[in-house]
């Protein structure tokens, strides 16, 4: 069974072009970058090159770019060393959507003693900036805001929220693993200190990511070892997956426009058609700004979980926020705070696409979807009672 | 992604018996919307007081959808008393076994059976109302404390997985763990009994025979005879009205080594030989 894949918030896959520039680092060229031997040195002019492909893409300078493990890592790694380099200061600013990256981490930092602000969203999954601005603080050693939400695709006005922090000499560290690749960044332009992202959020591979660090920000390493990264991170570099990354990120600059232009209007075709043929279905989210590729709809009175398995039985990848499937016993903690009425939020599904789906997919889930929600709305109890109760309302 | 058993994927694709009965003798709704699962169940009973049909509708994930599938599936046939004493655990091993994370679903199909036995009998719902501990899920005290008791749960997690208590905000685990540690300071079951040696086994054994067997045997005109014993074997022969009953062989089973297991080692088997 072929599989049709609108999961790619989750991970993606491996370019295939990617994968080539990465393969000759596995067997071949196998040096450690560090060496003095040109055996060694010809792969360091290769994470060199990776580095510059990386800033290029995000309007950094190489040297701005440290590679890490991962989002996470990133993550970890730039609110850690805010906290380190500024040990007086005791408060965070956050919001209350961030990937659990930094959801877990505040809530750990809540317990060592911090106090943590973590700001609420609107209906729409938007901040208010305003209210912001008054969370911020002399005592705020970082703000840490997501570019873009991975479950909604709603995107944060972080710009502007940077401006704001630099006024007040508050550091600011953006989590935009979901937003590099799928939408334009330019660091050149804008206060943002610190940054995360991802390899394998945009066709690189699983366990690389980087960290941007504006140059001039005082700084402190997570993983101490040896000098790698300018000593900024120990570790010998993964270099096949850091080329992959380097190349992935050529790609993505490359992309950026059809992303824009193809990927968007084939979610587009996907969400108006759903909408159209479902009843008691809505978009969950910020429309005007969000990511081009992700669509995050409510099916009412039926259940996130049943939804996924039964497009599997049909080679469609999607998630959903649902109780059943976030491994807690509630939904998704983003659909929360922006105060889903429980009926949709468990009845939640996330599609997120990439420049590999074709309109012949989509077509497909556009007409296989409809009867598999009439066939669950048919199993729920609520069914009926609720679609009753809601048409009664709206008349 | 879970790892669901064949038969919990074919009922989920496949649910049987989906729907409502059309004036049911017995229907429940447990569980809401809010929690993430529900479950209503509707039967009709024949005029022998078996379970003629049994319908379901569910919201919830797969397997709360294929538990309820199969408890409609179980129940069909069934009388009321034989109904009543479905398990959860029954639910779960019809499916071939749920993950743990979703034997809730399975605790739930119970709870809906009860509710709607209750409600055919038209009796008061089984006691399970009292203090409310889960605020986020509303699982009640006498809840909690069944399956602590019925499974043998150690701890906060193993209750969250039964009842999804404690699984929403967390504030009520310092409570469920004292209903737990409350219960397991209780006595527990009937008196451990003293590992015999095997003089005090053998002795017993004549003992429960001379007191407890042949009496009731004599009643009938029989008797019994214990012959030897051989580790767990009791080696007896049949006397009197017994030696040539046809239903000796029961009896031997169903009562003389029923009392001997009950009264002295569970492991005892009668074996009757030649006298």
């Amino acid at each position: 069974m072929s599989v049709i894949y609108l999961d790619n918030n989750a991970t993606t896959q491996v370019d295939q072009t990617v994968l080539e520039a990465m393969l000759p680092y596995f067997h071949d060229l196998y040096g450690n970058p560090s060496s003095m031997h040109s055996f060694g040195g010809q792969v360091g002019r290769k994470v060199r090159e990776a580095r510059e492909q990386v800033a290029a893409l995000i309007g950094a300078q190489p040297d701005e770019i440290v590679f890490t493990s991962c989002g996470t890592e990133s993550d970890n790694t730039a609110i850690r060393s805010a906290l380190a380099t500024f040990p007086n200061k005791r408060h965070i600013v956050t919001t209350r959507v961030e990937h659990p990256a930094i959801h877990a981490l505040v809530a750990r930092l809540a317990k060592e003693g911090y106090r943590v602000t973590e700001l609420p969203v609107d209906g729409q999954g938007r901040l208010d900036l305003f209210q912001y601005e008054q969370a911020l603080t002399p005592d705020t050693a970082i703000v840490s805001l997501m570019w873009a939400n991975n479950e909604t695709g709603v995107i944060f006005p972080v710009e502007k929220a940077a401006a704001m922090a630099r006024n007040k000499g508050i550091l600011f560290h953006t989590d935009a693993v979901q937003a590099v690749g799928k939408i334009p960044i330019d660091l050149s332009r804008n206060g943002i200190d610190l940054l995360s992202l991802s390899g394998h959020k945009l066709h690189a591979a699983k366990g690389v990511g980087a960290l941007y660090v504006r140059k001039g920000t005082k700084f402190a390493p997570f993983l101490v070892g040896g000098h790698q990264e300018k000593g900024r991170r120990g570790g010998t570099e993964n270099v096949p997956s850091i080329i992959g990354l380097g190349k992935a990120c050529e790609l993505a600059a490359q992309r950026l426009e059809s992303e824009n232009i193809i990927v968007r209007a084939l979610r587009d075709k996907l969400e108006n058609e759903l909408l159209t043929r479902i009843p008691h279905s809505r978009v969950n989210g910020d429309q005007k700004n969000r990511l081009p590729n992700t669509s995050n709809i409510s099916f009412e009175f039926i259940e996130g979980e049943a939804i996924l398995l039964m497009i599997n039985e049909l080679g469609i990848c999607a998630s959903s926020g649902s109780a059943c499937t976030s491994g807690s016993l509630q939904p998704s903690h983003v659909l929360r705070a922006m105060g889903v009425p429980f009926t949709m939020a468990h009845g939640s599904i996330r599609f997120s696409l990439s420049v590999f789906n074709t309109e012949k997919e989509i077509d497909y889930v556009i007409e296989k979807f409809p009867p598999i929600i009439e066939r669950l709305r048919h199993l729920s109890p609520y069914w009926e009672v609720g679609a009753a109760i809601c048409a009664s309302v709206e008349s | 992604m879970w790892e669901y058993s064949e038969k919990v994927i074919d009922h989920f694709l496949n649910p049987r018996n989906v729907g409502e009965v059309e004036n049911p003798d017995g229907e429940a709704l447990v569980g809401n919307i809010t929690c993430g699962d529900a479950l209503k169940l509707t039967f009709k009973v024949d005029e022998n007081g078996r379970i003629k049909e049994a319908r379901f509708k569910t919201f919830g994930c797969a397997s709360a959808i294929a538990s309820a599938s199969a408890l409609t599936e179980m129940v069909k046939g069934m009388t009321i008393e034989e109904a009543a004493k479905i398990t959860d655990e029954d639910i779960a091993n019809y499916l071939g076994g749920l993950p743990k994370e979703k034997i809730h679903c399975s605790v739930m199909g119970r709870e809906a059976l009860e509710k709607a036995i209750a409600h055919y009998k038209g009796e008061a719902i089984p006691g399970l109302e009292g203090e409310v501990i889960c605020e986020c899920f509303g699982v009640t005290k006498p809840e909690i404390e069944r399956v602590v008791r019925d499974h043998g749960l150690k701890t906060v997690e193993e209750v969250t997985n039964y009842t999804k208590a404690g699984g929403g905000c967390g504030g009520c685990a310092d409570k469920i763990q004292e209903i737990i540690d409350h219960i397991q300071a209780e006595p527990q079951g009937p008196p451990v009994r003293p590992k015999l040696t095997n003089l005090q086994k053998i002795r017993l054994i004549e003992e429960t025979i001379q007191q407890e067997i042949r009496p009731a045997l004599q009643q009938d005109g029989g008797d019994l005879e214990l012959i030897d014993v051989v580790g767990n074997r009791v080696l007896v022969a049949t006397r009197g009205a017994c030696a040539s009953c046809v239903a000796a062989q029961l009896t031997l089973k169903d009562f003389v080594e029923a009392k001997l297991k009950e009264l002295v080692a569970p492991e005892l088997q009668v074996e009757e030989v030649a006298s």
